[in-house]
């Protein structure tokens, strides 16, 4: 999966140049594939369920418009509708935006927008806090999330303890959460503050990406404005709940083994190091969950894309069937992707939560 | 990396945090903390269920061996009861013994002094009547006998005779 | 993107994968070892391969 990030990060660019070139029949499909698979992970101003091509060759969409909210001098607010797909310039209170490569720019009524040398736009950029097709699907994972385990929970008092309907379903799975990731990783006393923390990540996080697998093609958590978020939550709560060897340990890390002369010159390297550490465990998971979905997602799609450009008995079947086990692997990675997640981030809390009670016993550790 | 700057929305990232703590918050008062108290208690539930279960099968233990010594108390309480009857009985019986033979033993004793007594008596009666028969055969004998003057004194020859060599 | 970079970068995803798997490898050892002990193994393992796949891809996105 890792590779083909790579191989997908490198065709991205190969087709910058290509595009002014003279293409073949056969390359401009095998663009327009590319570009429909890597339009599919990037978020989206609407909910696109399909399009198709109409008898008259336009391209016809089946879904619904979002709401664009802009800060532009004010708070803009209307419907994605009126982008018609990317297609014509939107007029809001006599202001003019267009979307190009997916962001919205402000052009003149004619919608212009120019380009400097590396095809990048130099439009003013509007502050977009559009409610897009991920932030929808946030929303809907997050009410799915809250009718299921309210109620989870009033069944348990309903049923007089014991769990009954849908959301039983998950109960094992917050016993694991609790049993196997909570308390081992950050100890019997401190486990409790962290918990709705977790079961909420694992949840939100193993959902999204199952619906990512669903042919609506959403890629959520495979956006890195996500995987950010949650990632700043994870080191934010690592940080502001460290105890003071936590933080001891990051700027003090060797105690009493040595006077505090000798401590400087190490410290100048030490220090850093255990601050670019506080960074980098977040930063890892946040590439992590983004890549492994990404990735996901790229070879699904590819796989898909495959059927139709061998168009032949044995070609399509069998990309069928790669697609399939792919599939397959890949509700295992949704599940597997939430679980590390999950993990690493109660091993965090476990670091910063630990009171060194053998350092007494051990100096020389 | 630029790839990766591009790609970052702010506006999803906004509302994702945003959406996401709004969740986090819920469902810690509306969810997870209902479902976690129910489950502890639920598990504290089958603990002290357990802890009970455990506690009475100790206690049906206890009262088992209870039940068990009372019996034995019981059952050593009756032998000694038992043995002690039979003690008690046997020491009637004994004493009843001892006292009839020396009750049997006094009546013997007495009918045979009474019969010494009646014996003796008897005796001195024979003695009184054979002395007194004597005397009478004596006496008509000796008449008889002295009816004769010769015979008196050829008697009293005799006798004096008898006197003389004695 | 120029070609060394790209080497590069391909390099590292190797020098990830040998570690993964050593880890996975010894991983394995461990638990047939000591099967008992199959929590505690997995959970270091998860954690030492999360942070060498972190390696792969920092140097991924470097490209």
């Amino acid at each position: 999966m890792l590779f083909v990030i790579a191989f997908s990060a490198n065709a991205q660019h190969e087709e910058a140049h290509v595009e002014e070139t003279k293409l073949s029949t056969q390359d401009t499909e095998k663009l327009e594939r590319k570009e429909y698979i890597k339009h599919h992970l990037l978020d989206s101003y609407s909910f696109n369920l399909f399009s198709y091509e109409k008898d008259n060759g336009e391209t016809a969409h089946v879904g619904f418009p979002l709401p664009i909210i802009l800060i532009d001098g004010g708070l803009q607010v209307f419907s994605s509708s009126k982008f018609h797909h990317g297609e014509t310039v939107a007029e809001n209170n006599g202001n003019f935006y267009k979307l190009d490569h997916n962001k919205i720019y402000k052009t003149d009524a004619a919608g212009t927008i120019e380009y400097d040398e590396h095809h990048h736009a130099t439009n003013e950029k509007p502050l977009d806090f559009s409610f897009t097709k991920g932030a929808f699907m946030i929303l809907l994972t997050c009410i799915l999330m809250f009718w299921l385990f309210t109620s989870l929970a009033k069944s348990y008092v309903k049923n007089g303890g014991i769990s009954k309907g849908f959301g039983r379903l998950f109960e094992p799975i917050v016993l694991y959460i609790r049993d196997d990731i909570a308390i081992p990783n950050i100890g019997e006393k401190k486990y409790k503050k962290y918990m709705p923390y977790l079961l909420t990540i694992f949840f939100f996080i193993w959902f999204l990406n199952m619906f990512g697998l669903t042919p609506f093609g959403v890629n959520v958590t495979g956006n890195i404005a996500v995987t950010v978020a949650l990632a700043l939550l994870t080191f934010l709560i690592t940080n502001f709940t460290g105890t003071k060897d936590y933080w001891k340990h990051i700027f003090d890390p060797l105690g009493d083994t040595l006077p505090w002369f000798g401590k400087i010159p190490l410290y100048i390297i030490l220090i850093p190091i255990e601050l670019l550490g506080i960074v980098i465990k977040p930063f890892s998971l946040l590439i992590r969950l983004y890549a492994n979905m990404q990735a996901g997602h790229i070879v699904l799609g590819s796989l898909i894309g495959l059927m139709f450009f061998f168009k032949s008995w044995l070609g399509s079947p069998m990309s069928f069937g790669l697609a399939f086990a792919i599939s397959l692997i890949e509700v295992l990675v949704a599940l597997l992707q939430a679980y590390i997640f999950t993990m690493l981030s109660a091993l965090y809390f476990g670091f910063a939560s630990e009171e060194h009670e053998h350092h007494e016993e051990s100096p020389a550790h | 990396m630029e790839k990766l700057l591009n790609e970052f929305s702010l506006g999803l990232f906004f509302w994702q945090s945003v959406l996401f703590i709004c969740l986090l918050l819920l469902l810690r008062k509306f969810a997870w903390k209902p479902i976690l108290n129910a489950v502890n208690e639920r598990e504290e539930g089958i603990k002290d269920a357990l802890a009970s279960a455990e506690a009475a099968r100790k206690e049906m233990q206890n009262l088992n061996a209870d039940n068990e010594r009372i019996l034995k108390e019981a059952r050593a309480q009756r032998d000694s009861l038992l043995k002690e009857a039979r003690e008690m009985k046997e020491n009637i019986i004994s004493e009843a013994k001892g006292e009839a033979q020396a009750q049997a033993n006094k009546v013997v004793e007495q009918a045979q002094a009474t019969i010494q007594a009646e014996k003796q008596a008897a005796i001195t009666d024979l003695k009184n009547q054979v002395a007194e028969l004597s005397v009478g055969i004596a006496e008509k004998v000796v008449r008889g006998e002295l009816a004769d003057k010769n015979k008196q004194i050829k008697l009293v020859e005799e006798l004096l005779k008898e006197v003389t060599i004695s | 993107m120029e070609i060394p970079v790209m080497v590069g970068a391909g390099l590292v995803v190797i020098g990830v994968g040998i570690g993964i798997g050593r880890i996975g490898g010894s991983a394995m050892d461990a638990i047939a070892r000591q099967p008992e002990a199959y929590g505690k193994i997995q959970t270091a393992m998860l954690i030492a391969a999360a942070l060498i796949e972190g390696i792969g891809f920092a140097a991924l996105f470097a490209v």
